[in-house]
């Protein structure tokens, strides 16, 4: 693995392994010392083109953590916004030696482009890119799912081993709301086939991109019935993305009160999943429009372990794409 | 069992060292079972007692060989609680080599529910060699508190040290050359108990510390 780019490009083995990683890497975040010196000397450049605060304080975590040095470079004030091109920008961060790059873009593709050009010989991690991919999110959900669902020990119902070594064959995790908009389902769409989940995108036809019925998963436009008679063992809520919707909220779904009453997760729906079921969304959450705040705030809920989790499987992305030489990696 | 091959500082016989597969046996089970036997006597000697003692294993032959002295421990000085006492360490992420080599897979480190604050921490190791590994089970204990002491504890000792580290228990010094590979072979892991060393025909130096 040289670059972390899409979760399509994980094979079931790699993507257990980077779980795996992260399940070592989460451990030694329970210490009173955090910071571990594997990546001591290397920087990781952080290089956002688009708003974001988790992703980017979750990767600034993630490396320094490790040791390694973090470069923040954000496209708002800097010289992208006078006009730079993306390969300009990489000759820079070449020249400055970044070990690793970031990105996330607006362009879907980019991170895809900046690893295969040739301008620059760092490993690129995506986070985010367009419409496309988030691997890392995808992979930090895999996680969250695997340690609440998965494992020998415990089938359904919270793994006392962490699910380590584990796949998630079976479970069964249903994607709710704005598909056509999301990387966060793109990607989870990909890992979560690779790993055995079955996934059923609950949304809107007008939210739901051609071309849906090529992925290896189930489309439903009806939230209620695919929580009463499939029964997920995880939803994940996504976010009604606004700002990628031209002509404002009104252009996807007549209005946000319709698309709460039709696809919102409230205290209703969520009394029709089974009691091991757990709650999932990918943040910044729209409350009291897709999700309520009853269902955000449930014991269900396993949001804000999830922010704790995408530093562990961040800094496994980091020291697998890091550490070691740059041939014959393997996991 | 005789050591058949390395007398300090001379070359081993080619017609040893030929491509074999398994490498001649230096330590049997017996010699197995009677140097652990005595480490762990003098563990406790060391420690006038073992209710201070924390064995902590490096994966992965360290993890097992610190099993076996933990029921030693417990035969001698039933103070000390082989389930409790002991723990698994593991070093990858505080290597030297790590851009050297192609990439390890981090193991887990567990250690005992009352921690390593104050006790006497002795590092189990089936190999010591270069000793890079000890200085990161060092470094990694820095991390996770402040023994009283730190010992260490090693099966064989193989020499060709490249830090100023020493054992403090050793169960069998053995001689060898750099181009030697020496391992460890343990019933839980390998299937059966023995110390074998195999000649120059494969690895150089940077192999055998497994």
């Amino acid at each position: 693995m040289k670059h972390l780019l899409s979760t399509a490009d994980l094979s079931r083995d790699e993507a257990i392994g980077v779980l795996d990683t992260a399940a070592q890497m989460a451990a030694t975040q329970s210490r009173e010392i955090k910071k571990l010196p594997t990546l001591r000397g290397r920087t990781v450049v952080n290089l956002f083109f688009e708003d974001s605060t988790r992703t980017r304080i979750s990767f600034e975590t993630a490396a320094k953590r490790l040791s390694a040095d973090v470069i923040n470079f954000s496209a708002k004030g800097s010289s992208v916004s006078k006009g730079e091109s993306l390969k300009d920008t990489a000759l820079t961060l070449h020249a400055m030696g970044a070990d690793a790059v970031v990105v996330r873009h607006w362009a879907s593709g980019a991170p895809a482009q900046l690893a295969h050009a040739g301008w620059l010989d760092a490993a690129i991690l995506n986070a985010g890119d367009g419409t496309h991919m988030h691997p890392t999110q995808a992979l930090l959900d895999a996680y969250t799912i695997r340690r609440h669902l998965a494992g020998p020990g415990a089938p359904r119902g919270g793994a006392g081993d962490e699910g380590v070594g584990a796949d998630l064959a079976g479970i069964r995790v249903a994607i709710v709301g704005d598909v056509l908009h999301s990387r966060v389902a793109r990607a989870n769409v990909r890992l979560l086939h690779t790993l055995g989940a079955e996934v059923t995108l609950v949304s809107p036809p007008t939210l739901l991109p051609v071309g849906v019925h090529t992925w290896p998963c189930r489309t439903s436009y009806d939230l209620d019935a695919t929580l009463a008679g499939w029964q997920p063992d995880a939803v994940m809520m996504l976010r009604v993305q606004r700002e990628r919707m031209s002509g404002g909220s009104g252009a996807f779904f007549p209005s946000p009160l319709e698309y709460t009453r039709y696809f919102g997760l409230d205290a209703r729906r969520l009394a029709l999943l089974g009691d091991h079921a757990i709650v999932m969304h990918p943040g910044p959450m729209n409350r009291g429009l897709e999700i309520s705040a009853e269902a955000a705030d449930s014991d269900r809920a396993v949001i804000v372990e999830q922010v704790a989790n995408g530093v562990a499987v961040r800094m496994a992305a980091l020291y697998l794409l890091l550490s070691g030489t740059t041939e014959g990696i393997s996991l | 069992m005789h050591a058949g091959t390395g007398m300090p500082g001379t070359p081993e016989d080619p017609t040893t060292s030929a491509p074999d597969a398994d490498g001649t046996v230096v330590l049997g089970a017996s010699d197995v079972a009677r140097a652990l036997t005595r480490i762990a006597h003098e563990i406790v000697e060391r420690a006038k007692g073992a209710q201070d003692v924390v064995l902590l294993g490096i994966p992965t032959r360290g993890v097992t060989l610190a099993a076996r002295l933990a029921e030693r421990l417990a035969a001698i000085d039933p103070d000390f609680d082989p389930t409790r006492d002991v723990g698994e360490l593991d070093v990858t992420m505080y290597r030297d080599d790590l851009r050297r080599q192609p990439t390890r897979a981090v193991g887990v480190t567990r250690l005992p529910a009352a921690g390593i604050e104050g006790k006497t921490v002795v590092l189990v190791d089936d190999v010591l060699y270069s000793g890079r590994t000890i200085r990161a089970a060092l470094d990694a204990i820095g991390d996770l508190g402040r023994p009283r002491a730190v010992r260490l504890a090693a099966l064989v000792d193989r020499g060709h040290r490249e830090l100023p580290i020493r054992p403090d228990f050793v169960g069998k010094n053995l001689p060898t050359a750099t181009s030697e590979r020496v391992r460890v072979r343990l019933a839980e892991v390998d299937g059966e108990d023995a110390v074998l060393i195999s000649g120059r025909s494969s690895g150089d130096a940077g192999e055998g510390r497994r």
